[in-house]
Order: C-alpha cells, then structure tokens, then sequence
C-alpha cells in the first residue's frame, strides 16, 4: 500500500508497485493532462513535480512515491493561473498542445530555482522536453517573460 | 458595414466525387488508377462531398446569445478550430468571445469534405464559411426587422446585434435566435466588404489555448470512459508479417491482464487496414504492455525481410544513375548537356522519416446494439468511418467517429489503422470500451513514412555561366504502393511536388524518375515529396551558382528567369495540388517576390563572423510560395548552431496571421529534425529506432535561435494557399547552402549529424 498526495489530496495505491506514476494518474485517476510521449524519460511530456521538482512520471514507479506529494498540471494553480501558464497565454506558445503540460511544468520547476534563468539555463533546463510542432521560440520567450513577472 | 453583392448559387452537394488530384482521400474508394481517369474537378469540389455552406448544419445561437460553430475539421496545431469557425464569426458578425466551438464527427455528408490534410483547410472553407456567416447574419436582420417592424435595409448586423439606423434600437443575438432560425436560408447572399472584416486578416489567439496549458484539452490518448479496458498490440515487425504461434501463458499470468487476441493483418498492399499481431487487453496501460512483454511470439517475416537501408540506397542510386522513366521534356537537355562549356553534377540522399507526433496513435471504441462509436485523433473522421465500417461488415451509418484534438498529426493521423483495430478489440470483448495505446516504439515501428530517395541532377552552364541543360532523375518508393501492388514509380501528385513543376526558365529541362519498389509502408509526412525534391533542386542552384562564380541569391533570380506562368501542360505537371492551374498558377513573379523580400529582411549579404555562412533557398508547394535566409555556424569541432532563420511566405489571402507565424516557426524546427538528426533506418526489414534516443529530433538548444516570418499580404482577389506544409521544403536546403557558405563544406545527404565534424 502507497500513500501519496496528488495535488493536495491524499490519495492510497494498492496496485502494482512498480507502475508508474503516469500510468497511476491518468488511467485510475483520469487525470490525463499528464500525457504520455515516450515511455523512457527521453521527450519531458510526463512532467510532474514530486516535492517541487520536475520528475519525468513515466519512469517514478508507485513505490517510490510513498510518502511524497505530487503536482500535475491539473494542480498547478488551482484556476490555471500559474505565473508560467499566463506568460504562455501572453507568447500563444502552443500548437498542438499535447507536450505542453510537460514543458510548463518544467519551467515552473526552472522558475522556482532561478528567478531569473539565462539562455543557457533554459536551454539546459528545457532540452530534455521535446515540442515536435516546434514552439520552442515561443517558451524561451514565455519563460523569460514569467521570469520578469510580466 | 458596406456590403458588396455577390451572387451566390446555393452549391449542390458532391457526393461521392472523386477526381483528378484527390488522391490522398479518394483512395479509400478506388484503386489508383481510376483516380487519374476522371475529368478534372478542381479545389474542394475535386474532393470526396465537397463543400456544404448551409448556416444551420455549421451555425445555432442559444437563448443567452452564446454563438456555436461547428468545426468540421481536424485540430492537429494548425489552429484550425480557431482559422475556420473565424471566417463563419467574422462574416456573421458574431463577437469571437461569445463563440464556442462544436467539433464535428464524421459525416461528410453533412459537413463536406472533412479530410484534414494537403493544407487545405482555408483555401477550402473560407469561401463556404463566408457564405455560412453571411447567410446566418442575414437571418437575423431579417428576423429583427420583423420584430421591429422595420423594413430590412434599415438594420444592420453589428458586434453580437442587430441595429435599426434611425432609432438606434438594438437587438441582441440572443433575442433573435429563435425568429432567424426559423427563416429560411437566403438564396442571394451579401458578403462583407473584407475592409469591414472584424477579425479576418488579424491576430487571435486560439479558441484552445487556455485548455492547453491547464491539461484539459482532451486527445485520443486522453479517452475515458466508464468501463474501458486498455489494449496495447504486437504487430509483425516486418511489413507483411505474420503470426505463425503465439504462447501467452506467460502474459496471461500478469495482474490485470484480462485477454489476449489476436488479430487479422492485411497483406500488402495494407492500406489503412491495420498490420495484425496478438493485443493484450487489461484493466490498464501498464499492465497491458507488462503483458505484451510476456508474450512469446514465433513471427513469419514474409518477403519484405530482405530490406536493409543500406543495400537499398545502393539500389536507389544505381537506379539514378541510368535512364528512368521520361515524366519532363523540353528541348533537348542531353545534347545540350554533352555541348555545355562547364557542366555541374550532385547526388542527394534523403532517409525515412517518422511523423513521430508527440502523442502516439491512440483510438478507443465501443460497440452497442450492432452500432460502433469512435474516439480518436484522426484527421479524416469520414475516412476512419468508411475504414471501420469495411472491417466490421458495418453500413458507415453504423458507424460514429467523435473526432478529439490530435496531438500532432504531419499526415500519420490520415491513416486510421489505429482505429480499426480499436474497434476490432471492442469486437472481441463484447462491444465494451476499449482504448488502443500505441507506445512510441509502437509508433516508430509502424509508421507510413517519408520516402526514402536519391535525386541526381545534372546540368550545363554556357561560358557564362547560364544555364541552359538541367537534367534530373528522381527515385523513391511510392506512397501509391500501400493501395496498389507492384507499383514501381512515383505517382503523378509526387512528381508534381517539386521535380516536374520545377520552375526554372532553363531551355532544355528532362525529368526521369527511375524504378523503386517498396518494402515498408510509405505515407504523407508533412510536406510529402516536396521535401527531398526541394532539397535537391535547391541545394542544386547554390552549387550552379558556385560553378558560375555568382551570388547564390542573384543566381538564384537568374534561374527563376522573368516573371512568367510556367506552362503546367508543357511541363506535364500532372497535379496542382488538387487545384486549378488557371487560378493557381505558378507563378514566378510571386516566387522572385518571396525571395527578393527574405533577401531583404534577412539582410542578405549582410557581414557575418568567422565560421558562419548565409544560405537561401525558394519553394513553391500547396500553391504558395517559401523562402528562406537561414545563418548557419559551425565551430571548429564541427557543431552546427543556427542563429538566425528568416522566412518569407506568399500565402495568398489569410485568416489568422498569428498562426501563419505560427505555422512556419514550427515548420524551420521540423526541417532542422530531418536536416540534422532524424532518419528511420531498415535492418532484416525491421525498423532499428525505438525511441527518441535513436530517432532523434531537434530539441529546445538545438533549434534556430531566432525565426523571423514575413508574411506578403495579400487582398481577399489572391486565392488562399495551404500554410501548414510549404515552410519546411526550402529550410533544409537554405540550411545546407549556409553550412556550405560558412565552412565550404557540401552536405548532400541526410540528416547531416557528423558530417561536419572533421
């Protein structure tokens, strides 16, 4: 048996431990923002944070989350008002969509360690989140406007 | 608002058509080779059911004023469940913020043609939707002047109400809702003066962006429903393989799994039809693939085991390297190649690519009372329709496909095999809910991909370094191979998408194209043809330019030649994009335009540091016009970064310019994929990439810095051309031309990976 909390709700998992956190969120609990891309941590579009950090869920198996409190994008803000949410409004960051929840969540993590993140520091923080539509102009600029408080 | 008339017949419904050029969704219906047989039909009238512009099938006004509007086509980033609905709003004069949208689900009849790919939306819809708006806008005057009890001409639509002039009374949409339903279509319809458009022509954000960046926007992976089971499928690994036995003693064991079948492939040509293999059906994702892992499969590879990419490129190019089929000829290209003072020669390799969407192929279905129902990420809900309804023994009236957000598409989601088997597997299990999870090596593994190619091209240059041979040859397999056996030659669509409709005014020009077989499934992918065609013809003018010891740009214009409407006929370009050649026509003036004004914009010319280089490159597709300036930097290690890319488009008339930005930004990270990293690769017929590690794309660092798009802007009189698709031919050619302008270095395969390192 696993406690966690999802998005400030305790939550109990009696399933198989090693199953991923994603599997977990979006097939028992239906909460599908967080989307599944590769399988192998390789694309970012899992992204959640346990404890604040960025953590690719499709690899955190269900018995390493004992204990621990997990956010998803659903629990970002509770009216998707994220300061990152609204900057990616402001740039009309998404086409798609779908690897968006990922890339949010990781800014958000990228925002809360550095107010103020260089190119480098995106590029670093953000490499591991692949957009195949190609937005990636428009989150460098999304981040660095959030990171301004604009 | 002044009002121009127009008169406008009501159009009657094509039903079932099917003509030259619609190819890409008249497949489901006939073999190849009565497609190419009918009398030409143009634009969406070429297209299965054409268009339908009836305001009460796309348009309903609720009691409260909130306007719906039907989306008929697929969202797959576009931005067309923002671009379409737009038109309708704007010529209605709906106010955008008291719109919702309704995606509509696959009916074709009702809604026209609904297939959503070729870029074809806007130039498709914008005349229908106009008329949709116009009527539906006139219903209310209508409706209002009766309420008021004034004549007609004395009111007029404005923001979300009707106004009577002389009394400034006003009626909202709401209140007349009712009464203008009621009315009956007008007959004669006055558009709107487009000086007048409120919307058409600016920026607006799109309708989904708030449900994008909270996690609601839903998509085929994202279905839910009460009592769904969740299916993952081992499929042959070899095109055309078969099951010979399976042992699931072992997958059967696995907590959660609940069944496993197997199902039936369909042997090459396989069309939509999915490939076969054993599904394990459990009470979630993970469990289903921890079955699928247990299984214990004994496959017969079938004939298609032979293929292995590095002896079929060796094919390809000895294929090049002889005489092919003839498919262009003026003039005499030979004889003046072999009196040429200065001739130049290059051969170009372009891999397999995956579509690899961000979100795998996924389908659910649910069989009820002999009826099935869909929910998928498709981009041709009719077609999935027709395709499920084949398998199943069903009539398509049984058959209901609810059409989700995709989640990328680049042609992947025009082929429905996904949702067959979903409603196959619901099949099996009694009719309850099943979803179909494709993994990412499921999807990499059993793709419809980008040709494979070699395009060798030779040419002649006087003393002065003037054109006057160009021959070229062209090889690849043909997507026309997954409907047809046998098929050895590109299809006429293909040959048409930059090697025959090349544009340059070169007095002797021959195009061959050389024999090529098949052994995997070849599909739309993004810019289709057009992409190793462009890369060759236009790698190929900067190395003309070189020979002649002339500026790639100005060569560039030299080539083009004066402006002119190249003579389709004469140069046998057998399809237009599906359009007419007397209203799209190619037209070099415009193609001189976009390369003149990336010059510009992108400063060509302009002074650069040491190890960074300028390239140009200029490509007509889906009837518009690309060019682009990209700076490229190659240190000494050889690592390729790309600073600055500019990117004009002549798109004829547009909607929603912010996502024509949009559009091309993505389009320059797409071509820097598959001109640096990306390449789907063939081993015992099998592909070898897995997963993003091996099939590589271009990440946030790895992208071009900054992509500035310059639109020409264009009045309502230029018919519109696609968007989605014409930005990625010329990048990786204007790429490979900076890389050869910074270090002297020709890349004339790809993807480029090591190449520079020395």
């Amino acid at each position: 048996m696993v406690k966690l909390r999802v998005n400030g709700q305790e939550r109990t998992f009696d399933g198989d431990p090693s199953m991923p956190l994603l599997w977990y969120l979006r097939d028992e609990l239906a909460l599908t923002g967080t989307k599944f891309g590769c399988g192998e941590a390789l694309c970012g579009a899992c992204t959640v944070h346990i404890d604040g950090a960025a953590v690719r869920s499709c690899i955190t198996a269900m018995a390493d989350t004992e204990g621990r409190a997990v956010t998803t994008i659903e629990g970002l803000d509770p009216n998707g008002n994220h300061p990152m949410q609204k900057a990616w409004r402001n740039a009309g960051v998404p086409q798609c969509g779908y690897c968006q929840s990922g890339q949010i969540m990781q800014a958000a993590a990228l925002l809360a360690e550095k107010s103020n993140p260089s190119d480098e520091d995106i590029d670093s923080a953000m490499a591991g989140n692949i957009c195949r539509c190609g937005t990636y102009q428009r989150i460098r600029t999304a981040i660095k406007a959030a990171a301004k408080g604009a | 608002m002044t009002a121009i008339l127009e008169n406008v017949s009501r159009r009657k419904l094509l039903q079932g058509a099917v003509a030259l050029g619609g190819l890409v969704v008249a497949v489901r219906l006939l073999p190849v080779k009565h497609v190419f047989a009918q009398a030409p039909k143009y634009g969406a009238d070429g297209m299965p059911h054409g268009t339908v512009n009836d305001p009460k099938v796309f348009v309903s006004i609720d009691k409260d004023g909130t306007v719906s509007i039907v989306c008929h086509r697929s969202e797959m980033g576009q931005g067309v469940r923002t671009g379409v609905p737009l038109i309708l709003a704007d010529e209605m004069e709906a106010d955008w913020s008291r719109v919702r949208i309704v995606q509509a689900q696959g009916d074709e009849v009702k809604y026209g043609n609904q297939d959503t790919d070729g870029s074809r939306s806007t130039r498709h819809y914008l005349k229908p939707m106009r008329e949709c708006g116009a009527a539906m806008r006139m219903m209310l005057e209508a409706a209002a002047a009766k309420k008021l009890n004034v004549p007609v001409g004395e009111v007029e639509a404005r923001n979300h109400e009707v106004v009577h002039k002389a009394s400034g009374r006003k009626l909202g949409y709401g209140d007349l809702a009712a009464d203008a339903a009621a009315l009956p279509v007008p007959k004669e319809l006055k558009l709107k003066d487009p000086a007048a458009f409120r919307y058409i022509g600016k920026d607006t954000p799109i309708i989904d962006l708030v449900d994008m960046t909270t996690g609601r926007a839903k998509y085929g992976q994202d279905t839910v429903l009460p009592g769904m089971k969740f299916a993952v499928i081992a499929r042959p690994p070899v095109y055309g393989g078969k099951v010979v036995s399976v042992d699931s003693a072992e997958a059967m064991k696995v907590p959660g799994v609940e069944k496993i079948v197997q199902i039936e492939g369909t042997p090459p040509p396989s069309t939509f039809q999915p490939l076969g293999g054993v599904a394990v059906i459990a009470r979630n994702t993970y469990a289903a693939m921890k079955g699928r892992e247990a299984l214990k499969i004994v496959w017969d590879d079938g004939p298609n085991k032979v293929y292995e990419s590095k002896d079929y490129r060796g094919k390809l190019e000895a294929s090049a390297r002889k005489d092919g089929k003839v498919v262009r000829n003026e003039g005499d290209a030979n004889g003046a190649l072999a009196k040429a003072a200065k001739k130049v020669e290059a051969e170009y390799y372009l891999p397999h690519f995956a579509h690899a969407t961000m979100e795998p192929p996924a389908a659910t279905a649910r069989i009820q009372d002999g009826k099935c129902e869909i929910w998928a990420c498709v981009q041709s809900p009719q077609g999935t329709r027709d395709t499920v309804a084949k398998r199943l023994g069903l009539s398509a009236d049984n058959v209901t496909v609810n059409v989700t957000l995709l989640g990328g598409g680049f042609g992947r989601k025009s082929k429905p095999d996904f949702a067959v088997e979903a409603a196959l597997l619901s099949r099996e299990i009694g009719g309850a809910p099943v979803k179909v999870v494709w993994t990412r090596t499921d999807d990499l593994h059993h793709g419809y991909y980008h040709t494979v190619s070699v395009e060798r091209i030779e040419a002649g240059l006087d003393a002065a370094g003037k054109p006057v041979a160009w021959k070229h040859r062209t090889v690849a397999p043909s997507i026309a191979s997954i409907f047809a056996p046998n098929v050895k030659n590109e299809a006429p669509f293909e040959l048409s998408m930059g090697a025959v409709d090349m544009p340059f005014a070169i007095p002797n020009i021959r195009v061959e194209n050389g024999d090529a077989e098949a052994h995997t499934r070849i599909g739309w992918f993004r810019s289709v043809s057009n992409i190793p065609h462009a890369f060759a013809v236009q790698s190929f003018a900067a190395e003309m330019a070189h020979a002649a010891g002339k500026d790639p740009k100005d060569y560039l214009l030299e080539l083009i030649g004066p402006a002119r409407m190249v003579d389709q006929a004469k140069a046998g370009v057998g399809w237009n994009y599906g359009e007419d050649p007397n209203l799209y026509p190619i037209d070099t003036a415009r193609l001189r335009r976009v390369v003149e004004l990336v010059a510009e914009k992108g400063e060509w010319g302009r002074k650069l540091p040491a190890r960074h280089g300028l390239g140009i490159a200029v490509h007509r597709s889906f009837v518009s016009y690309v060019a682009a300036v990209v700076e490229a930097a190659v240190d000494e290690k050889g690592n390729l970064t790309v600073p600055r890319v500019d990117i004009a488009i002549d798109c004829g008339f547009f909607v929603n310019p912010e996502r024509v930005r949009a559009q091309l930004e993505g389009a320059c990270v797409m071509g820097m994929s598959l001109a640096l990293k990306s390449e789907i690769t063939f081993k015992d017929g099998r592909v070898v990439q897995n997963n993003f590690d091996t099939f590589e794309v271009a990440r946030i660092n790895e992208a071009p810095r900054e992509t500035r798009v310059h639109i020409v802007p264009a009045n309502i009189a230029v018919p519109p051309g696609g968007v989605g698709e014409p930005g990625v031919p010329p990048f990786a050619p204007a790429l490979c031309n900076a890389i050869f302008a910074a270090t002297g270095k020709r890349i004339r395969q790809l993807p480029i990976r090591d190449q520079l390192s020395t």
